[in-house]
C-alpha cells in the first residue's frame, strides 16, 4: 500500500476577509492560520507541528494596511516588517519601525508580520517589546462579526488566551508624535536574535516614559518604578534634556530591575553572586536603556 | 562555513600586479582569471546537486539518531515500523551483511550502533518508505531502550575516565622534545586558551542517491570529496568487491571538511541493496549538524621563555584535542597542532605536549586548517603578551623572530621551501590604515551591531592586531599523495579525466589552464568524476592544486610529444623547437606552420600520467621527522571596532600577505583567500556548535550564527609573494587553508589591542571584550 495519497489530504484555504477567516478556523478547528509562515513552516520542518488544514490569511486585503481611529492607529495584522520599515510608518511609530528593520534579513522581513510576531510570542520577537512600551491592544476578531479587545500584555503574559476560531485583526497603537527608540544587542554585525533589546516611548501628554526590554524573559518586561521615577526628573515644558548621571542611573535602576540580584539564603547568609553570564546581560540592558533614553531625549 | 564557490566579497584591493607595469594578464592558460565552467550554471540554478537527483519508482530513507550523547542500548524493537504502510525496509547494525565498523583513517565507528551509543547523533537504524515524511515517521516508531549513561565532555577527565571505545579513550599523544628542557629566558609568559567547535557547515545540506545494479552491486550518487575511500569502505561495509560499488560524484554545495558523511552514505547503499529499488535521502540542517564531523574544540597551555630584546628562547606547550567519539583525521590534527604548536617563528628549544582524546561530545575531524588554527590562536596570543610584558611593538617582536628557508622547525625537518614570513608581515603592516570613520560622514559608519543596532560612536575603539600563521600542504607523515590523471584530444577539444573533486577549490578550472598552457588548445573539459577512474585521493590540504594538476600537466605534456613527434622527426629537430599557440604548431625558426587539426590527422589521443611528491615520514617517539611535504605562511593585519560597552565587535579590514609560490588563476586566488579569511572570522567571533553535557543545543543556522555579508570585512590582498616552490608542480601553493589557521588570530589580537582585555577564548565572548569606558 502506498502512503502518497493520505499524506497529500491538507485543506488549504484563502479567505478574502477577515470574518471569512474566523468562519473558515471555525469551520475546521484542527486548522492553523497561517501569515508569513517564517516561524509555522520552520516548525513543521522540524517535525513538531503537522497540521492537517491551513488558513492562509495572505489575501486579506483589509489586514494588510492601517486606518486611523481616535488618536490610534488601528494597524493591520498582516502588515509586514518590509512594510513597516518603510519611512512613512516610521514618520507614525518610529520605535516599531525600527524593530521591523531589525527584525531579520529582507527575505524574512518580507514575509513575517506583525501579528504573527504576536502569535508566536518569541521571546526574541523584536516589535514585542514596542508593543508592550506603547501598551498596544489587540482587537480579536470572533465567529458572527464578534470583536473584543486584550491588552497586547494579557495576551503575551497568557493572562488572556486566544479562543477556538479567534484570529488577532488589529492592533490598535497610540499615535504619540514623540521620540520613540528601540535598540537591540545581537551576536553579529548581520541580522540576527537579540540577546537583549530595550523599547522606550516618550508620552509627552501624560509626561511620562515608558520602557520595555525584550529577549531576556519569556515575555517583555516593564521595569514601572523607573518609568515614574525618570518621568518625574524630566523638564516636559522646557529641553527635555538629562544629565549623563541621570540617563546612566536610568539605565541601571532599569536593569537591576529587570534582571534583580539572587534573592538572600534562607539562613540569613549573603546572596551569591549573579554568573558572569547574567551580570553581563545587565550590563548589556543598562547600556541599552541608556542609550535608548539618551537618544529619545536627545 | 563554506561560502566557497565563486562568491567574491568586497575585495578593495585587486591582485597587484606581479610582471610589472605594462605586462597583459593572459586570457588562457596559466596566470589567466579563467572563470568557472560551471559559474553560469550554479548562478542560474540550474546545476545538479545529489538533492536534485531522482530515479523512477525511488524510496525514500530516513535515519534514526540517539538523543542521547552517551546510553547503552538495550532493545531495538523495529516492528512498528516495518509494519507502516508504505515502509519497505528497516536496517539495524544486524542487517549490516560485512564490516560492522569502517572509518576513513581509522576503523573504529560502527555504521549502527548495536550497545553503546557514544554521541548525540549517532545513527542507529534506517528505514526505506515511499515518501519522506513516511520514512521519517517510521523512524520515530522504532522503540529503542536505552540505559543512559553519564557522558564524558571534559576532554581533560577523559584520560582517566572508563574506555569509550574498545581502542581506550587515548587515540594519540605526541610529545615533542627538541633542545634543552631545563635553559629559561629572562621573560616568561603563560597564557590558557580554548577554542570553540566550528562547524564545516556547508551551503548544502547531505544528500545522495543509491541505485541498486542488476549484477547485486550499487551505486551511490552523492557528493563525496574522497570517492574511493568512500567506495572501498562501503564495499567492506556491504561485503562486495569493490567493483561491485561504484561511487558518482555530483555537485559539491560547499566543503570545507569532508564530505559526504557515510553515516548516511552507507545506510542509503544497504537500503538500496536490500529493497532493490533506487532510494534517497536528503538530510535536514539538523542531521547535518549532528552526522558531519567539525573542528576540533582544543585546549591549550603556553609557556614562552625569551630573551631581553624578546628573541624566543623556548616554548613549552600542552595541547588538548577534543577529538569526540571516534578517531576519524584526529591523529592528522594533533601531528599538524604539536608540529606547528611555535608558529613560523625560530624556536631553539620546543616541548611540546599533544593528546587527542575520546569524548562524548560531537565527532571530531578534518575541517580546512585543522591543528594548525588553534594552535595559531594561541601562540600569537603568547606572542602579544610578550610583547606587552617587553614593551616591544607587536610587529617588532613578530619581526624579530620570523622563520625563513634554511630554519629548522620543532620536529628537526628544515624549512626547504620559500618561507618569506618576515616580508609578508612588513608588507602589512606597511600598508596604510583604513580611514576613521570620524573623517567620513557618520550615515557611512557601519557600527559593531549593525545597521539598525545599538551601537554608540563614543562607545567605539578601535584595534589594530597582527598575526601570522602557517600551515602544511598535502597530507602529512607518510601518507601516499599520489593522483592520477588522464588527457585525451580529439578534432581539436581536450578532455580531462582525473577523479580529483571539484568541491569549489577550483581544480577544474586549474585543469583546463594546464591542458591551455601546455596544448594551446582552448576548449577543454573536465569529466564528471567517479571511481571507475583511477584514484586521485581525497580533496585535502590543497592536495589537487599540487598533485592533480601536476599529474594533468604531465599527461599533457605526454599527449603534447605524441602530437609532435611525427613533425619534429619529419623536420630533422627537436620536439622542444616546436610550439603551439592558438591551435596553430610552429617551430621555432617559422619554417614549419600547420594546425593543431591538421597535425592530428582525425586521430585521438591518450595519455594518462601520475604525479607523486617526494614522500613523508612519520613523526617519532620524540616528535621529530620530516613529516611534510611543503607549508605555506600568511600575515594579516586586522583592523576592528568594539563596542566596549556592550562587547560587540565588527571587523573593519583585513589585510593579507601570503605566500603563493605562483599565481595560476589570479581571480580564483582571491575567491579563496576572501573565502579563508571569513570562515576564519566566523571561527574568532561567532561560531560555536553548543553543547550541553554533550547534546547540541541550537543544530541550525539560527543558532549557528555563519558571518553574513555584513559581517565580512573589506579584505585587502596587500601581497602574494611568488617564489616559486622547486618541489611543485608550476611552483604553486595551495593558497585555502591558511588564511583560514591565521584570521582567528588576528582578529583576536587586534580585539586585545582595541579593549586591553587578554582574549584567551574563541570564538569571542561578548563579555570578554567589555572594557572600562573612561580610557
Amino acid at each position: 500500500m502506498t502512503t502518497h495519497a493520505p499524506q497529500a489530504t491538507q485543506t488549504v484555504t484563502l479567505p478574502a476577509s477577515l470574518d471569512e477567516a474566523v468562519a473558515a478556523l471555525g469551520a475546521m478547528p484542527a486548522a492553523v492560520p497561517v501569515a508569513g509562515g517564517t516561524d509555522l513552516m520552520s516548525a513543521v520542518n522540524k517535525g513538531l507541528l503537522r497540521p492537517s488544514g491551513l488558513v492562509g490569511l495572505g489575501r486579506i486585503s483589509e489586514l494588510r494596511g492601517w486606518h486611523y481611529q481616535d488618536g490610534h492607529a488601528l494597524l493591520g495584522a498582516g502588515l509586514t516588517h518590509a512594510r513597516m520599515g518603510r519611512p512613512d510608518f516610521a514618520a507614525l511609530i518610529p520605535a516599531l519601525a525600527a524593530s521591523a528593520r531589525a527584525a531579520g534579513p529582507p527575505q524574512i522581513r518580507n514575509a513575517g508580520t506583525l501579528g504573527g510576531n504576536i502569535a508566536s510570542a518569541a521571546p526574541t520577537g523584536d516589535a514585542l517589546p514596542v508593543l508592550a512600551a506603547l501598551e498596544a491592544e489587540l482587537v480579536i476578531a470572533g465567529p458572527d462579526g464578534a470583536r473584543r479587545e486584550i491588552p497586547v500584555s494579557h495576551l503575551l503574559a497568557g493572562r488572556e488566551m486566544l479562543e477556538p476560531a479567534e484570529l488577532i485583526g488589529f492592533i490598535r497603537v497610540p499615535l504619540l508624535h514623540a521620540p520613540q527608540v528601540f535598540l537591540k544587542a545581537t551576536g553579529r554585525t548581520g541580522p540576527g536574535r537579540a540577546t537583549a533589546s530595550v523599547a522606550i516611548v516618550l508620552d509627552p501628554a501624560r509626561r511620562g516614559v515608558r520602557c520595555a526590554v525584550g529577549a531576556i524573559a519569556p515575555m517583555p518586561l516593564r521595569p514601572l518604578e523607573a518609568e515614574r521615577w525618570i518621568a518625574s526628573l524630566i523638564d516636559w515644558d522646557g529641553e527635555r534634556g538629562l544629565a549623563p548621571d541621570a540617563l546612566a542611573a536610568f539605565g541601571e535602576y532599569v536593569a537591576a530591575a529587570c534582571i534583580p540580584d539572587q534573592p538572600p539564603l534562607a539562613d540569613g547568609g549573603e546572596a551569591p553572586p549573579l554568573p558572569p553570564a547574567v551580570l553581563h546581560l545587565r550590563r548589556t540592558v543598562a547600556a541599552l536603556a541608556r542609550r535608548a533614553l539618551g537618544r529619545a531625549l536627545s | 562555513m563554506s561560502n566557497d564557490a565563486a562568491t567574491a566579497t568586497h575585495t578593495a584591493l585587486t591582485i597587484p600586479p606581479v610582471d610589472g607595469p605594462g605586462a597583459e594578464p593572459p586570457v588562457l592558460g596559466i596566470g589567466a582569471s579563467l572563470p568557472p565552467a560551471d559559474a553560469r550554471a550554479k548562478t542560474e540554478g540550474t546545476f545538479p546537486y545529489a538533492a536534485d537527483l531522482w530515479a523512477e519508482g525511488l524510496l525514500w530513507a530516513a535515519v534514526l539518531r540517539s538523543p542521547h550523547p552517551h546510553a547503552r542500548i538495550l532493545s531495538i524493537d523495529t516492528t512498528g515500523a516495518a509494519e507502516m504502510p508504505g515502509v519497505r525496509a528497516v536496517v539495524t547494525h544486524e542487517d549490516v551483511p560485512g564490516d560492522g565498523a569502517y572509518g576513513r583513517r581509522v576503523v573504529d565507528r560502527p555504521v549502527f550502533a548495536s550497545e553503546l551509543v557514544r554521541h548525540h547523533g549517532e545513527p542507529i537504524a534506517a528505514v526505506a518508505a515511499d515518501h519522506p515524511d513516511t520514512a521519517r515517521l517510521a523512524a520515530a516508531a522504532i522503540v529503542v531502550e536505552y540505559d543512559v549513561l553519564e557522558p564524558v565532555t571534559d576532554p581533560e577527565k577523559a584520560f582517566a575516565a572508563e574506555p569509550l571505545h574498545p581502542d581506550g579513550n587515548l587515540i594519540r599523544h605526541i610529545p615533542l622534545r627538541y633542545g634543552d628542557p631545563d635553559i629559561t629566558g629572562d621573560v616568561i609568559v603563560e597564557g590558557l586558551y580554548r577554542i570553540g567547535r566550528q562547524d564545516p557547515a556547508p551551503i548544502g545540506a547531505e544528500a545522495g542517491l543509491a541505485v541498486p545494479r542488476p549484477d547485486g552491486g550499487v551505486e551511490i550518487y552523492t557528493a563525496s570529496t574522497d570517492p574511493h575511500t568512500d567506495r572501498d569502505l562501503a564495499a567492506a561495509c556491504f561485503g562486495l568487491e569493490p567493483d561491485r560499488v561504484k561511487i558518482v560524484v555530483t555537485g559539491v554545495p560547499g566543503a570545507t571538511g569532508d564530505r559526504e558523511d557515510p553515516g548516511f552514505q552507507l545506510p542509503l547503499g544497504l537500503l538500496a541493496l536490500r529493497t532493490g529499488c533506487p532510494v534517497k535521502l536528503a538530510a535536514t540542517r539538523e542531521e547535518s549538524f549532528l552526522g558531519h564531523a567539525h573542528r576540533h574544540p582544543t585546549l591549550l597551555r603556553y609557556r614562552h621563555h625569551a630573551d631581553a630584546e624578546g628573541r624566543l628562547v623556548k616554548v613549552e606547550a600542552q595541547v588538548l584535542l577534543d577529538a569526540g567519539a571516534y578517531a576519524d583525521a584526529s591523529s592528522e590534527s594533533l601531528a599538524a597542532a604539536v608540529a606547528f604548536a611555535c608558529g613560523p617563528y625560530v624556536v631553539p628549544h620546543a616541548f611540546i605536549e599533544g593528546w587527542a582524546v575520546r569524548t562524548n561530545n560531537p565527532p571530531s575531524g578534518h575541517v580546512r586548517g585543522e591543528g594548525a588554527m588553534q594552535v595559531c590562536a594561541a601562540y600569537e596570543g603568547q606572542m602579544d603578551k610578550l610583547a606587552t610584558k617587553l614593551g616591544i611593538d607587536p610587529a617588532e617582536l613578530r619581526l624579530r623572530n620570523s622563520l625563513s628557508t634554511g630554519d629548522i622547525l620543532p620536529t628537526g625537518q628544515t624549512v626547504t621551501c620559500p618561507a618569506p614570513v618576515a616580508e609578508l608581515l612588513r608588507a602589512v603592516r606597511d600598508v596604510p590604515l583604513p580611514a576613521l570613520p570620524k573623517d567620513s560622514p557618520e550615515d557611512d559608519w557601519l557600527l559593531p551591531g549593525g545597521p539598525e543596532g545599538a551601537g554608540e560612536p563614543g562607545a567605539v575603539r578601535r584595534g589594530v592586531g597582527y598575526a601570522l600563521g602557517m600551515v602544511h600542504m598535502l597530507g602529512a607523515e607518510g601518507t601516499d599523495e599520489v593522483s592520477t590523471a588522464t588527457v585525451r584530444v580529439h578534432n581539436g577539444v581536450a578532455t580531462v579525466i582525473c577523479a580529483a573533486v571539484e568541491t569549489g577549490q577550483g581544480f577544474s578550472t586549474l585543469a583546463r589552464q594546464v591542458v591551455q598552457e601546455t596544448l594551446g588548445i582552448e576548449e577543454v573539459h573536465v569529466a564528471a568524476v567517479d571511481t571507475d577512474q583511477p584514484p586521485a585521493g581525497p580533496s585535502t590540504h590543497g592536495r589537487h592544486t599540487w598533485v592533480s594538476a601536476g599529474a594533468v600537466e604531465r599527461a599533457a605534456k605526454m599527449v603534447r610529444t605524441q602530437l609532435l613527434q611525427p613533425l619534429a622527426h619529419k623536420f630533422g629537430m627537436s620536439t622542444e623547437l616546436l610550439q603551439i599557440t592558438d591551435g596553430k604548431i610552429t617551430s621555432y625558426d617559422g619554417v614549419l606552420s600547420t594546425t593543431v587539426t591538421e597535425a592530428m590527422d582525425g586521430k585521438e589521443l591518450w595519455a594518462t600520467a601520475q604525479c607523486r611528491p617526494h614522500p613523508t615520514e612519520p613523526l617519532d617517539e620524540s616528535g621529530q621527522g620530516d613529516a611534510f611535504v611543503g607549508l605555506a605562511f600568511c600575515a594579516i593585519r586586522a583592523v576592528v571596532d568594539v563596542d566596549i560597552e556592550l562587547g560587540s565587535i565588527r571587523v573593519v579590514e583585513m589585510a593579507v600577505a601570503q605566500d603563493v609560490g605562483r599565481i595560476l588563476n589570479p581571480s580564483q586566488l582571491a575567491t579563496r583567500i576572501e573565502a579563508g579569511i571569513t570562515q576564519g572570522i566566523g571561527a574568532a567571533l561567532s561560531e560555536n556548535l553548543r553543547t550541553t553535557r554533550g547534546v547540541i543545543r541550537h543544530p541550525d543556522l539560527t543558532g549557528y550564527a555563519l558571518p553574513t555579508s555584513l559581517d565580512a570585512p573589506d579584505i585587502r590582498i596587500v601581497k602574494l609573494v611568488e617564489e616559486r616552490d622547486v618541489v611543485a608542480p608550476f611552483g604553486a601553493k595551495p593558497a585555502s587553508a591558511v588564511p583560514v589557521v591565521t584570521s582567528p588570530a588576528a582578529v583576536a589580537a587586534a580585539v586585545r589591542a582595541a579593549t586591553g582585555r587578554p582574549i584567551n577564548r574563541l570564538p569571542i565572548r561578548p563579555q570578554a571584550a567589555v572594557a572600562a569606558t573612561n580610557s
